[in-house]
């Protein structure tokens, strides 16, 4: 350490002047995006990191990227605050300017309000070549978040039970789908179905099946102007459908009321539950538990929605969360460099089992299975200028909540005949509220 | 200069100097209880109470004013009064929480054996935080878990769908909440029932009084002030549920109280300004009902002696 002394003194020298340096270059728009190897010694200061992942901070994996970082960058410092109710805290905090230097941003910020809370990353025209999910972050042009990495979405199920029941083929149709849980009901004692619907978060999932049903990377925005998503054959009407007859036929597990997530992944591990509908982050974590309950991680897969378009399974992948920059923050470049570093060198998303951020990145092995089907991968297209968040709008209008579980809640009480009502009935109440929350809603 | 002109004032008049001082003392006292209760209460509300005349988003930086539209909203749909029919449910209960609590305050005052013992166990579920409540009774309300095995024990069928039922549900979260807060009442009333001076009861004796006589003519007219509190308590709390069923369910399944729904929309659907109304809403109900309950229920004082 007494050695070191010197070096030490130089590289606060050279932080003190990088950061003269940068203050005097903040008021021209001098692209940071593109650091080379000789401005990174000079990007310095102390960046707060927010993020989720309490267990990555817990066991060290994330003090493992910041010594990395800190090799690349050695002016700056990096320290993570890991936040339980991640959601909750930070939506809140964001009521203050302080929010950490870097940040990950809450789902329920609408995409228009990022400028208001966080400094761009750089142009689209630039990113977009580069990043995997950037287009969905972006207001006017600029992008202001960057994700950590995505996921498709699909089923996670378990080979070993798919095959005792004599299924070895991906189901290409709703029908065939539920004729194959039927046959696990049958012939196995697994659950063939599970819903989560305690936890409610999973059931929010069945809203990915927009642009998964239809294949069409346009199918978000075109809820703007759709006066009936809910209708047969479209994206969330087919969805719904399923969800529905799966638990109208009992295909799901008998007291939806108390389900357990963390559970939930030990009766899908072991066997005892045949199928979850969620996305490709799942897949790793059904295999720790298969692996603990004694069973092969192998027999864990993924496959795609039960629909085709042309004779192609679609899958819509979508970004993790999205990694900003805090507006407020003093440390601008130390903050970006960061986000930058994790997307380029980190190999976060590998470790993680899902798709990179980083265009070139390969896709994980947890979509094998995905390869072999030939599913095409369809990311959601940005909404059309003028229309930046008007379908969120519309949604929370309405009170009917995509992203929220209730309004599925509701549809599996109706279906396993805990509230009055249909099928029909249920979709017709929700392409009315659609309609009239359309209607008096402007972006 | 201040000094000095305050030390020769004090100088004559002494007593005037420790008057002020004794007036002052008291509010140092309350300094840090009133700081607490204006920051985290007073504030909050008045908030409240603004937001509820404007759109806010709950993230917004700008707050448009928009007068009493959230109300006319709120007003104009009865649909959002409907989970008031769930309270009924809560309400119910806490008759049935009342009476057990005043059946095991009397019978504990007389002289039980390990009457110590049973005070603590009544009492103790009230200090257990409401989240942990939660989780201990939905392991309790699993198919084939705890509660199941029991009623099994006593030929009740072998499985309930406790919570998923929609026909239960209500009854087993209201159930829920009588545990809970059963300790509360049950020490008011055995508070209550302390206070009775022993003469009454050795009066009673004489004249030949039995238990079930000794409850209705002496200890029911001497606790009645603490009864009709509890009633206030007991019906403003059934209006606003909120804890149990939201940790338990989540408001799904038929369970959702007005709290829950108020929740919902400020943070689910970002409408905090309408949720802000339903709020005030809540209050003037409550209010209004405590008002009622106070006219019919006049506070007599109980002349014992």
């Amino acid at each position: 350490m007494r050695t070191r002394t010197p070096s030490v003194i130089a590289l606060g020298i050279a932080a003190v002047l990088g950061l003269a340096a940068c203050s005097g270059s903040s008021s021209t728009s001098a692209p940071s995006t593109s650091q080379g190897s000789s401005s990174s010694a000079a990007v310095s200061g102390e960046i707060t990191v927010l993020t989720n992942r309490t267990d990555l901070v817990k066991d060290g994996t994330f003090d493992g990227y910041a010594k990395k970082f800190a090799a690349a960058y050695p002016g700056v410092k990096v320290t993570f605050e890991a936040i339980t109710d991640y959601e909750g805290e930070v939506k809140i905090r964001m009521n203050t300017d302080k929010y950490g230097d870097v940040l990950l941003i809450p789902n329920s910020i609408s995409v228009a309000d990022y400028p208001k809370y966080f400094s761009t990353l750089g142009s689209l025209d630039d990113l977009k070549a580069k990043y995997r999910f950037v287009a969905n972050a972006a207001v006017d042009g600029q992008v202001y978040g960057i994700a950590q990495n995505g996921n498709a979405v699909g089923y996670v199920y378990n080979k070993a039970v798919w095959t005792q029941a004599g299924i070895t083929a991906a189901p290409k149709t709703p029908d065939e789908f539920l004729a194959d849980l039927q046959a696990i009901k049958t012939k196995t004692s697994a659950i063939p179905l599970y819903t989560n619907y305690k936890d409610g978060w999973p059931l929010t999932k069945w809203t990915d099946s927009l642009a998964t049903v239809s294949c069409d990377s346009d199918a978000k925005n075109k809820l703007a102007q759709d006066t009936a998503p809910w209708a047969s054959g479209k994206d969330l009407g087919v969805a719904d459908t399923v969800l529905f007859d799966a638990v109208n036929k009992k295909l799901t597990e008998p007291d939806p009321t108390t389900t357990n997530w963390e559970t939930s992944k030990t009766l899908l591990g072991s066997g005892k539950v045949s199928a979850m509908w969620l996305g490709s982050w799942a897949v790793t974590q059904m295999q720790d538990a298969a692996k603990k309950a004694g069973k092969s991680a192998d027999d864990i897969g993924f496959r795609p929605f039960p629909t085709q378009v042309g004779g192609t399974f679609c899958s819509q992948t979508s970004a993790d969360y999205l990694q900003a920059v805090n507006k407020n923050s003093t440390n601008q470049a130390a903050a970006k460099a960061w986000i930058t570093w994790f997307n380029d060198e980190s190999g976060f998303a590998t470790a993680q089992g899902s798709i990179p951020t980083l265009s070139s990145g390969a896709m994980p092995t947890t979509l094998k299975e995905f390869d072999q089907l030939g599913v095409k991968y369809v990311e959601l297209a940005p909404a059309p200028a003028g229309q930046v968040g008007l379908v969120d709008k519309i949604d929370k209008a309405a009170e009917i909540g995509l992203y929220s579980p209730d309004y599925r809640q509701k549809l599996v009480d109706v279906a396993r005949g805990a509230a009055p009502g249909t099928l029909q009935s249920v979709l017709d109440d929700l392409n009315k509220k659609w309609a009239e929350a359309q209607a008096t809603t402007t972006s | 200069m201040a000094l000095a002109t305050l030390s020769t004032r004090r100088g004559p008049t002494p007593p005037r100097g420790r008057g002020a001082r004794s007036r002052v003392a008291p509010w140092m006292f309350l300094a840090v209880p009133l700081a607490f209760l204006v920051v985290f209460t007073v504030i909050p509300v008045v908030n409240m109470f603004w937001y509820s005349f404007t759109t806010w988003d709950g993230l917004d930086p700008q707050k448009e004013f928009v007068g009493l539209k959230n109300y006319v909203t709120v007003a104009t749909r009865p649909q959002l009064f409907q989970v008031f029919f769930v309270s009924l449910y809560y309400i119910a209960a806490s008759f049935v929480q009342m009476a057990l609590a005043l059946y095991f305050a009397t019978v504990l005052s007389f002289r039980t054996r390990l009457r110590n013992v049973f005070k603590g166990i009544i009492f103790f579920p009230y200090l257990i935080n409401g989240v942990a409540i939660g989780f201990i009774f939905l392991l309790m309300f699993q198919p084939g878990g705890t509660l199941d095995r029991v009623v099994a024990l006593f030929g009740g069928g072998d499985q309930h769908f406790w919570l998923g039922d929609p026909a239960l549900v209500n009854w087993s979260l209201a159930g829920v909440s009588v545990w809970r807060f059963m300790g509360l009442n049950f020490v008011l009333f055995l508070g209550a029932i302390a206070s009775i001076p022993s003469s009454l009861y050795e009066a009673a004796e004489l004249d030949g009084a039995n238990r079930w006589q000794q409850f209705r003519y002496v200890i029911l007219p001497g606790i009645k002030p603490i009864i009709g509190l509890s009633f206030i308590l007991a019906i403003s709390g059934s209006l606003a549920v909120f804890e149990i069923p939201y940790i338990m369910t989540g408001g799904a399944n038929g369970s959702k109280t007005f709290v829950i729904q108020t929740v919902d929309l400020a943070f689910k659907f970002n409408k905090v300004g309408l949720a802000s109304a339903c709020a005030v809403i809540l209050l003037v109900i409550i209010l209004l009902i405590t008002w009622l309950q106070r006219r019919i229920l006049p506070d007599e004082r109980v002349e014992m002696s």
